[in-house]
């Protein structure tokens, strides 16, 4: 709050600028290249494991070693790389057999209730939102044993299909945010319309809003299909080695003494590779998705 | 069109909840269900009785200052950086943000490696690094130096995956003050560094927030990177994987259960309250 006070202090008395112009001029340019300076040297924190991890990959079996981990591969050869992808082949197929239609249903599940919460308030739909939203937050240890159970009990625990149930439900929070936003800006006027042409709640949502919604469906499945691909915790305790996703198989892979470091990293590579493609393409979405998590309105 | 999903998280999240309440408060230690209820024991027996708790309480508080400090820090510092419209932004931030789209399994894997803490002949990773560029007083023993201070080297892997997210939100913030104020500002006579001192810190106050709050959450609940960088070892323990072991490897559900409850409560303290006025605020719009 002292922010506008500060800001709006009054002026000092105009200083006598004793500094010619093109000494301050310089200064200001030496300022740029420091700040060019200092956001490469970031760069290169943040793309060092990157780095790193291609350069083990390319190697050959015979030149990797740890005390020549950072000099540069004599040729390219893809040892590395087929040896992780040969232990993670299953997997990243169950990753993908999960991922896309986890994706879609939260997706599809997020537009519903984003729609109905922006251009449908009822009584008590502020407090379903709070209470959907809180559910984004809550640590997953604490709803882990009764999931258990539960997912034995209706007979899902263990496979693909059951895990796909679950992030469809926990992503309903997210993408609800992300779609209600979204909506939120579509007018309301063209809603009523339609409403007063006698159209139902799923009528217009069919004819209006759906085919308005592609972008938001574009943020929200990047998001979804990011986080999906990502997750550990519900893998590891719901699946089955059969039906691990490659997160699970990966940290297997890595606690491994058998499986030497250079194929731990490939494969790190490898089980990054499909969302590090999704946010070069695509990045502008992730980025969306990013934001709307942040809560902005 | 709500109801589905009403349900769905009515079971999941909120029945959930209280059937893991109901479970912290019993006796249930075993492959066989049980549920007799002990009232608090369990929370008592952890929070005053056990050494391991009180391990993690402390690796988590460490974790939490070295990354909530560590990634405002950075992301501001990026963001002012990024803000002074230097040549090359985007790509500079697109680099500061693509470790968002990766696992914390393939981040501690990698980091693993990169904060191998073995010394002479065997030295290798980023040590190694040091050694070749003659920086040796940086040579240390990352996650694996004495407790509790191995817990503030886990920060740096889940710096470089989300400090850039700190800088996005603080970014946002940046830009959406009127050009306008800086200009009167500068009018004023302020320099550069009381623009940003003066004007945009103070205005970028709700960024400020939202960053503490979900990383925050985050750190508490940390889990993946750990186990990924270190597998599970007791001097880098924390509440996540005690839940997880005592659970599903020695079969105290009724442990496992309170130490869910009790994270849950540590990240209700911190989100309730923000998911609150977040509602309000948008209730006076």
């Amino acid at each position: 709050m002292s922010a506008p006070a500060t800001a709006a202090r009054p002026a000092p008395p105009p200083a006598v600028r004793v500094t010619p112009v093109a000494p301050r001029r310089r200064r200001a340019r030496l300022l740029r290249w420091a700040g060019v300076a200092l956001l490469s040297l970031m760069a290169v924190f943040f793309l060092l494991p990157i780095y790193v991890m291609l350069i083990t990959g390319l190697k050959s079996f015979e030149e990797v070693s740890l005390a020549t981990m950072w000099r540069l591969p004599t040729g390219i050869y893809f040892d590395n790389f087929a040896a992780a992808f040969r232990a993670l082949r299953p997997n990243l197929l169950n990753s993908l057999a999960l991922t896309v239609p986890a994706a879609v249903g939260s997706a599809v599940l997020g537009s519903f209730n984003g729609y109905v919460l922006s251009k449908w308030r009822f009584r008590g739909s502020q407090t379903l939102f709070t209470l959907l939203l809180f559910g984004m937050f809550i640590p997953y240890q604490s709803i882990l044993i009764p999931l258990v159970q539960f997912m034995q009990t209706i007979n899902l625990y263990g496979g693909i299909p059951g895990l796909i149930l679950v992030h469809i439900v926990y992503g309903i929070p997210i993408t609800t945010l992300i779609f209600r936003n979204y909506y939120a800006s579509v007018p309301t006027e063209l809603v009523e319309a339609s409403r007063i042409d006698g159209a139902d709640m799923f009528r217009i949502y069919r004819h209006i809003m759906l085919p308005l919604s592609p972008p938001a469906f574009a943020v929200v499945l990047i998001w979804q299909f990011t986080n999906i691909w990502n997750e550990f915790l519900f893998a590891i305790v719901l699946t089955r080695p059969a039906s691990w996703p490659v997160t699970v198989a990966l940290n297997n892979l890595a606690g491994s003494q058998i499986v030497e470091w250079n194929v731990q990293m490939s494969g790190a590579l490898l089980a990054a590779l499909p969302t590090l493609a999704v946010y070069v393409l695509l990045g502008r979405y992730f980025v969306r998705g990013l934001m709307a998590g942040a809560m902005k309105g | 069109m709500v109801a589905p999903s009403a349900i769905l998280i009515g079971i999941f999240v909120y029945g959930f909840i209280a059937w893991s309440l109901r479970v912290s408060m019993s006796d249930w230690q075993g492959l066989i269900p049980s549920y007799n209820f002990t009232g608090l024991d369990n929370f008592a027996h952890l929070l005053f009785n056990d050494r391991r708790f009180r391990v993690d309480i402390r690796n988590t508080a460490v974790f939490s200052v070295a990354f909530l400090g560590g990634a405002t820090t950075l992301g501001l510092l990026l963001a002012i950086m990024l803000d002074r419209k230097l040549p090359a932004e985007t790509f500079f931030r697109n680099v500061f943000l693509f470790p968002m789209a990766v696992s914390f399994i393939v981040t501690g894997v990698a980091w693993r490696w990169l904060m191998n803490p073995a010394l002479g002949v065997r030295v290798s990773g980023l040590n190694l690094l040091f050694e070749r560029l003659g920086l040796d007083f940086l040579i240390n023993q990352w996650h694996m130096t004495s407790p509790p201070w191995g817990m503030a080297f886990v920060a740096i892997p889940a710096l470089w995956q989300m400090s850039g997210f700190a800088m996005a939100i603080f970014l946002a913030g940046m830009r959406s003050i009127p050009e306008e104020l800086r200009e009167a500002a500068r009018v004023d006579g302020a320099s550069e560094l009381q623009v940003y001192r003066r004007v945009i810190l103070p205005l970028l106050r709700p960024a400020a927030l939202s960053v503490v709050i979900i990383l925050g959450h985050i750190s508490l609940k940390i889990f993946d990177l750990i186990i990924a960088l270190s597998g599970r070892q007791l001097a880098l323990d924390v509440p996540a994987i005690y839940m997880w072991t005592t659970t599903f490897d020695a079969n105290n559900f009724n442990r496992g259960a309170a130490i869910g409850i009790l994270l849950l409560l540590s990240v209700a303290v911190l989100v309730v309250p923000y998911l609150w006025y977040a509602r309000r605020q948008e209730a006076e719009l």
